[in-house]
């Protein structure tokens, strides 16, 4: 993985995923549309580093912009945003 | 290291632990008593000076929110609290914007420039509460903001860390860099605190 998939102001979601190892995919983001705020550059994979691998896949980490009525419901309305590898995320339709 | 540790359960344990890695060939203790050396240097003052300078030069705050690493080197502090410097990132507060940072997966937190973090950074209390209901979690530090004011709730999930650059508070015009940066404090530096 080379180039990042995903550009600034791009809608996401957070894959609804359950994996069975470590991930730093915060679960209550998963599932929810953001947008991508800031491409942070490439980052070896946290998931595939807590497991031991030597070389882990490295992607690109986004920010992603939710907001909290999104993540909680009403009437939350502040903004939160996580940081989250590439392989975290699929385009939102 | 072991002359840091007293004869407590934790310390006993710490130790064999060292050992065991050194012994394994992974670290040593030079290299263990650098890394501590490092994380207790930093201070909350760092971030309060890198604060002060951007609220009197206005070139380096623009340097400091493009590529806040860049701007640390000028100021003679890194992020190299670890075997890789950390990217930094500063998140700027301004009248309709309000920042405040967690780490809801453990405790990331920006150790060079504020040093250790505060227990209550760490509690499951602020964690699982701050992304949720921040502008609570906040009165309760005392920071009761205007009602139009947007919250922004950082979750340093990643590889970054973060700073939020809090707004120079009014009736400073006269304080030189240095009286400012004294009234900057860790809390305000989190985002818990307006200054």
């Amino acid at each position: 993985m080379t180039e990042p998939r995903f550009a600034l102001g791009d809608r996401v979601r957070a894959r609804p995923v359950d994996p069975p190892h470590h991930s730093r995919l915060p679960r209550y983001a998963r599932g929810h549309v953001g947008e991508v705020v800031e491409v942070q550059g490439m980052w070896p994979l946290a998931d595939e580093k807590a497991q031991g691998e030597l070389n882990p896949r490295v992607e690109a980490v986004y920010t992603v912009r939710f907001p909290a009525s999104a993540l909680w419901g009403q009437p939350a309305e502040h903004w939160v945003h996580v940081e989250l590898w590439e392989s975290y995320l699929e385009v939102a339709k | 290291m072991s002359e840091h540790h007293s004869g407590s359960e934790t310390a006993v344990r710490v130790r064999r632990l060292e050992e065991r890695l050194i012994g394994a060939g992974l670290t040593s203790d030079e290299q263990l008593d650098g890394i501590l050396g490092q994380v207790l240097s930093g201070s909350p003052a760092n971030g309060a000076r890198v604060v002060a300078r951007a609220w009197v030069d206005p070139a380096f705050r623009e340097r400091l929110l493009d590529d806040a690493n860049a701007a640390l080197d000028e100021l003679g502090l890194s992020m190299s609290t670890g075997p890789v410097p950390l990217r930094l990132t500063v998140v700027p507060n301004t009248a309709t914007t309000h920042n405040v940072l967690v780490c809801t997966l453990c405790s990331c937190y920006p150790i060079g420039l504020l040093g250790p973090s505060p227990s209550w950074y760490k509690s499951e209390a602020y964690r699982a509460r701050v992304v949720r209901e921040p502008r609570a979690v906040l009165s309760e530090f005392g920071l009761t903001l205007p009602a139009h004011t947007e919250i922004v709730v950082h979750d340093t999930s990643a590889e970054s860390r973060h700073l939020v650059l809090p707004m120079r508070p009014p009736g400073t015009s006269e304080l030189t860099e240095s009286e400012l940066s004294a009234l900057v404090t860790r809390n305000g530096l989190i985002g818990t605190a307006s200054v």
